[in-house]
């Protein structure tokens, strides 16, 4: 086997990747608990309506999704020429629409399991909480979020290890574009079309060791601090 | 060589001043023998072509919803008509980069006869073949099938892939015996890499002729330009035939 070592094209990519699912973990994030916390509490027809929509990525093929996010986003797209007009340029083809499409393509990973959380954690937990004078936002940050602890943990683990291995979805709105758009999965794509199997499969190596490295800090950390809010799962 | 490649990719990562950049979309069948012409093409002017590879019917769809592209090769001579006919084209700048070959293959030597004899003889199990809806080399594959008279008898037996890379990964991860392939998937400076092929005819089938044209983000860039230019040169044909395409002058 020929000696292979990581082009800087790979690093680039490498690090790319990492930035990606980063940011758009936070995004999620901030995204997802509130509407979680929502759909977990709300009793309106409404709430089933988005409950769906959140799912849909779930259905569809990742490149058909990638497709409309690329026509919606585009030039004659409806949401690319707002985007125009309001001076963001267009979305496709750059950092912030692989963001703004992994956030859309990972939000059901983060929102379905936030969602069972929150309603496993039951009324009776939240009247307590009120008849020790504790308002809303405080119940929320010191009696719902540290109850909820595994649920943030696994969407956590699968916001992030999805928006890692996603690979239609970024080629299609992205582009396959050194240094601005090619993300780990599509270098790997683009050796594998180049006939670099070797290097095709250092690269797929060393995603899965990443990933693997990734979930097992998460796993730890979870383990580390997670005295007192087991002792109120237990309680609950 | 490996080392040899990597550092001159470093080289090409460092152009010089008045160096200019330039996005190449590339069918994906003409992945490996356009990532050597890009490493020769920034040697020999400074420029540096980035590549995005993709399929070709994924690439039009990012064309015509304004991907930043200066030129396209193509692995068909349909998609940069039809992208012309939507103004996304610079006008007079279409043409025949090279043409492909198709080959019949199976990585084990001595399966597959110097005259294709293997398809009439009946024994050979499953055949893989690229979609000919969606595949060039598919089409390829079928018209070649029709023009020997063994479509029907040979269609229960076909295994269709997505893409002819993914008819050769078929053949080549030893699932299917042998298959239709890109001749340039199987060949290097005129020798087979591997195993035992067929090089089917050209007369049996319609030229596969890949054509490219410039974009509209890359009418007025230098560096396409010397990249259409470099594309004709004596250096980009070597690969280009090495790689086993037809050269069109």
């Amino acid at each position: 086997m020929p000696e292979i070592s990581l082009a800087p094209e790979d690093w680039q990519a490498i690090a790319l990747t990492a930035r990606l699912a980063a940011v758009t973990l936070l995004i999620l994030f901030a995204i997802g608990i509130p509407l979680a916390w929502w759909l977990a509490r709300t009793r309106s027809k409404l709430g089933s309506l988005v409950s769906a929509l959140v799912a849909v990525p779930l259905v569809l093929p990742p490149t058909v999704l990638g497709f409309y996010l690329l026509v919606l986003l585009g030039p004659q797209g409806p949401v690319g020429r707002a985007t125009e007009a309001l001076g963001i340029g267009l979305l496709p083809f750059t950092f912030p629409g692989l963001v703004l499409a992994s956030t859309i393509f990972s939000l059901p990973f983060v929102v379905q399991p936030l969602q069972a959380t929150f309603a496993a954690i039951g009324d009776r937990m939240l009247e307590v909480a009120a008849t020790l004078r504790a308002g809303p936002i405080d119940t929320f940050w010191h009696v719902v979020l540290p109850l909820s602890r595994p649920g943030l943990l696994s969407a956590a683990v699968l916001g992030f290890a999805h928006t890692l291995g996603e690979f239609g979805v970024v080629l299609m709105i992205g582009g396959n574009i050194p240094g601005r758009t090619q993300v780990l999965s599509i270098a790997i794509y683009n050796r594998v079309e180049a006939f670099e199997y070797a290097h095709a499969h250092l690269l797929a190596g060393g995603l899965l060791a990443f990933s693997f490295v990734a979930l097992l800090a998460l796993q730890i950390l979870n383990r580390s601090g997670g005295g007192a809010p087991g002792m109120l799962r237990g309680g609950a | 060589m490996r080392t040899i490649l990597t550092f001159l990719c470093c080289l090409a990562s460092f152009p010089a001043a008045r160096a200019d950049e330039v996005l190449v979309a590339v069918a994906a069948n003409f992945a490996a023998p356009m990532k050597e012409i890009a490493e020769s093409f920034a040697r020999a002017t400074g420029h540096r072509a980035l590549l995005a590879f993709g399929s070709t019917g994924r690439l039009y769809a990012q064309i015509r919803n304004g991907a930043p592209f200066a030129v396209l090769l193509a692995a068909d001579r349909e998609t940069p008509e039809r992208l012309e006919r939507f103004g996304l084209t610079v006008p007079g700048t279409r043409r025949t980069y090279a043409i492909g070959r198709l080959a019949l293959w199976s990585p084990v030597a001595g399966q597959v006869d110097e005259a294709g004899q293997v398809l009439k003889t009946g024994n050979v199990g499953r055949l893989a073949i690229a979609n000919p809806k969606l595949a060039p080399y598919g089409r390829a594959a079928a018209q070649t099938l029709q023009a020997l008279g063994l479509w029907q008898s040979l269609r229960p037996r076909l295994v269709t892939a997505e893409s002819i890379a993914q008819s050769h990964q078929f053949v080549a991860s030893g699932n299917v015996p042998l298959g239709f392939v890109a001749l340039s998937q199987v060949v290097r400076g005129g020798r087979l890499l591997s195993g035992s092929a067929w090089q089917v005819p050209e007369r049996l089938h319609q030229p596969l002729r890949q054509d490219l044209a410039v974009l509209r983000p890359g009418e007025h860039s230098p560096a396409a330009a010397a990249l259409l230019r470099y594309l004709a040169s004596a250096e980009a044909r070597r690969v280009i035939t090495d790689y086993g395409y037809r050269f069109v002058p």
